[in-house]
């Protein structure tokens, strides 16, 4: 493809991209809300804080490595393949070089 | 960051409450006695997002108390120069009234321990702590308060006594002193003392706020009362008895409520703060 | 050993003694009371490891998260006293964890959590103007630079980890299938969201983070996968407010 095929293909991609686009009124809405989530389920995002608390909840104690089936990964039936090569398919290289 | 105004340089003489972010909404619609509130300082050092832009706007409204708890003053390795500049941008940027610290270790080498850990009362402790507070005030350009620790065991080396050691910090550093009245019940408790004598012979000229809390009953080996200082429970009456004891030698003061384990709905909390301003009206 | 070298040495092992310079009220040793420390340290940070890593917890329970972030808190106490950042050595340390070694899926898992909370925590930015994609001409265009958001994160997996996001934290979603999912997560306010990538776009947006104009991008995107639809990837990125800008030298 030559350069000025190129561009036209990427200026067209870019039009229908952003033709697809709605307002971002609604977007520029959400950037004040500052509260809690309304969902609350991405609060945990926030990760661990600090603490000037101590704690009586024991836990200090134990070095068992045996573990126990109660997470949701029971449900999901993902066996482990040879570097996952199976379900990246032919048409998606391993390689993950990037242009210099 | 964003700018915000210049404001008051030190508490007011009302209850404050630990801000905990589950509280944000309820506690801007409805902050009942509270008139200003205490966040840790190492929990706004992010880039950016929602926990900057909430102190931002809690800013508008409340005093901000920066209470620090990773700068490990009693540590015996130098200060971490990196969080110190990390402490000063925030302190720069939310110009709280008040900056506050623990009299305590967390983090020795390049290792964190996430816990504020013991000292001994001795010379070579005083020597550390009050040169990493000069450090501390020279480089935030502000008097910092310093918090007594919950106490559950002595060192044997220690060749003074809390009291003592806290009034020297305060001479040695000018700094002002930060009277956690649930650790004194803890620490008197735990170690079999007497907490008015702890009281009668801490240097209360020095304070600039008070903290009351809950704490946990437990025993040690030999069946005596440990206390753990959980910050998971109401304030009991034996310590709110202790700040009226506090309170009547100084006059009025900011008065802190700390909840950090098993937060409860902002209700409870701001019932603990109004039990906090009865008490500054006695 | 200094004294809080040696203090240091049984908070994380609970096999030393505790150190005989401590002592109760009475001058007693201090036995346990030296415990309330390690408790409080072992706790607190296998607390900041639930905090820190909600899809783990959840994909192999609380009782085995226990087991697991004991050991890690062990080996790899935090660097720093802002805990937000804490656990960045996990999605390294889990397939080295023999028990958890089978569930190949856990280290991409424990990347997205943290991700998740870099995003969370980063900068602010205004949001991202598309008009010069429409103003530039196309040769322009192709030598134009977009930078991403710098709360956008991207992670390549062979693993379908958007579905096991998706299957542990939406209603209804399906389980997850056996196929490779790169993720993109994006904020557009305050709230990190992951995005299933569609093919090629994890390249795509690579290169324009690492510099490379809008041409370079595309042509090493198609280069790396044929299946790769610029259309598809940008309406994704500007859907999701992955951009932060575009710079040309038209555009000053």
């Amino acid at each position: 493809m030559s350069h000025a095929m190129k561009s036209v293909a990427i200026a067209g991609a870019v039009a229908a991209a952003l033709s697809a686009q709605t307002t971002t009124a609604e977007a520029a809405a959400k950037e004040k809300c500052y509260g809690v989530s309304l969902a609350g389920e991405n609060d945990c995002a926030a990760g661990p804080g600090t603490t000037c608390a101590g704690t009586s909840v024991t836990d200090y104690q134990g070095n068992a490595w045996t573990l126990v089936d109660a997470g949701t990964c029971e449900e999901i039936d993902l066996p482990q393949m040879a570097d996952g090569t199976d379900r990246r398919g032919s048409l998606e290289p391993q390689d993950r070089d990037l242009p210099a | 960051m964003l700018d915000t105004p210049p404001r008051l340089d030190r508490l007011p003489n009302t209850p404050g409450v630990g801000y905990k972010p589950q509280h944000f909404n309820d506690l801007m619609a409805d902050p009942g006695s509270v008139e200003w509130i205490e966040v840790h300082a190492e929990n706004y050092m992010g880039d950016g997002g929602r926990p900057l832009a909430q102190l931002a706007a809690l800013s508008e409204r409340f005093a901000i108390s920066v209470h620090g708890v990773g700068l490990s003053i009693g540590g015996e390795t130098p200060l971490d120069l990196d969080h110190l500049a990390r402490l000063k941008r925030l302190c720069d940027w939310i110009k709280p009234a008040s900056f506050s610290e623990h009299l305590a270790w967390s983090t020795h080498g390049a290792e964190f321990m996430n816990d504020l850990l013991p000292l001994p009362y001795t010379e070579a402790t005083l020597d550390r702590v009050c040169d990493h507070i000069n450090q501390v005030q020279d480089v935030l350009g502000r008097q910092m308060i310093l918090e007594n620790p919950s106490s559950y065991l002595v060192f044997a080396e220690s060749t003074l006594s809390e009291t003592d050691f806290l009034d020297e910090v305060t001479h040695r550093t000018n700094c002002g002193l930060l009277l956690d009245v649930n650790n004194v019940f803890v620490s008197s408790t735990n170690l079999s003392v007497s907490p008015q004598t702890y009281l009668d012979s801490y240097p209360m000229h020095r304070v600039g706020e008070f903290h009351v809390g809950g704490h946990d009953e437990d025993t040690d080996d030999h069946g005596a009362p440990l206390l753990i200082d959980s910050h998971a429970a109401p304030v009991t009456d034996p310590v709110w008895t202790l700040l009226d004891m506090a309170l009547a030698k100084t006059g009025p003061m900011p008065v802190l409520v700390e909840w950090d384990t098993d937060v409860p709905d902002w209700s409870v909390l701001k019932a603990e703060a109004a039990h906090a301003a009865l008490a500054l009206t006695k | 050993m200094t004294d809080q070298a040696s203090f240091r040495q049984g908070l994380l092992d609970p096999a030393q003694p505790a150190p005989e310079n401590l002592l109760d009220g009475a001058a007693a040793p201090a036995g346990k009371r030296y415990d309330v420390y390690r408790n409080n340290v072992t706790h607190s940070l296998i607390e900041a490891m639930k905090a820190a890593f909600p899809l783990i917890h959840k994909l192999i329970g609380a009782q085995n998260f226990s087991t697991v972030a004991t050991e890690y808190v062990r080996t790899h106490p935090p660097r720093s006293p802002v805990m937000m950042f804490y656990g960045t050595e996990f999605p390294g340390f889990l397939p080295n964890f023999p028990p958890l070694a089978h569930i190949g899926y856990l280290a991409d898992a424990a990347r997205l959590d943290l991700a998740l909370r870099q995003s969370y925590h980063a900068a602010d930015t205004a949001a991202f103007d598309p008009a010069p994609l429409q103003t530039l001409s196309p040769d322009a265009l192709m030598d134009a630079r977009v930078s991403l958001a710098p709360a956008t994160r991207l992670i390549a997996s062979n693993w379908p980890l958007y579905d096991i996001w998706a299957f542990n934290n939406l209603t209804n979603a399906q389980k997850p299938q056996s196929l490779a999912q790169d993720v993109m997560i994006t904020r557009p306010g305050f709230d990190p969201a992951p995005h299933a990538l569609p093919p090629g776009a994890f390249q795509w947006l690579t290169a324009l983070a690492d510099g490379s104009s809008f041409g370079q991008a595309h042509d090493f995107a198609l280069n790396k996968n044929p299946n790769f639809d610029l259309a598809v990837g940008l309406s994704l990125a500007l859907s999701t407010h992955a951009f932060a800008k575009i710079d040309h030298k038209e555009l000053k």
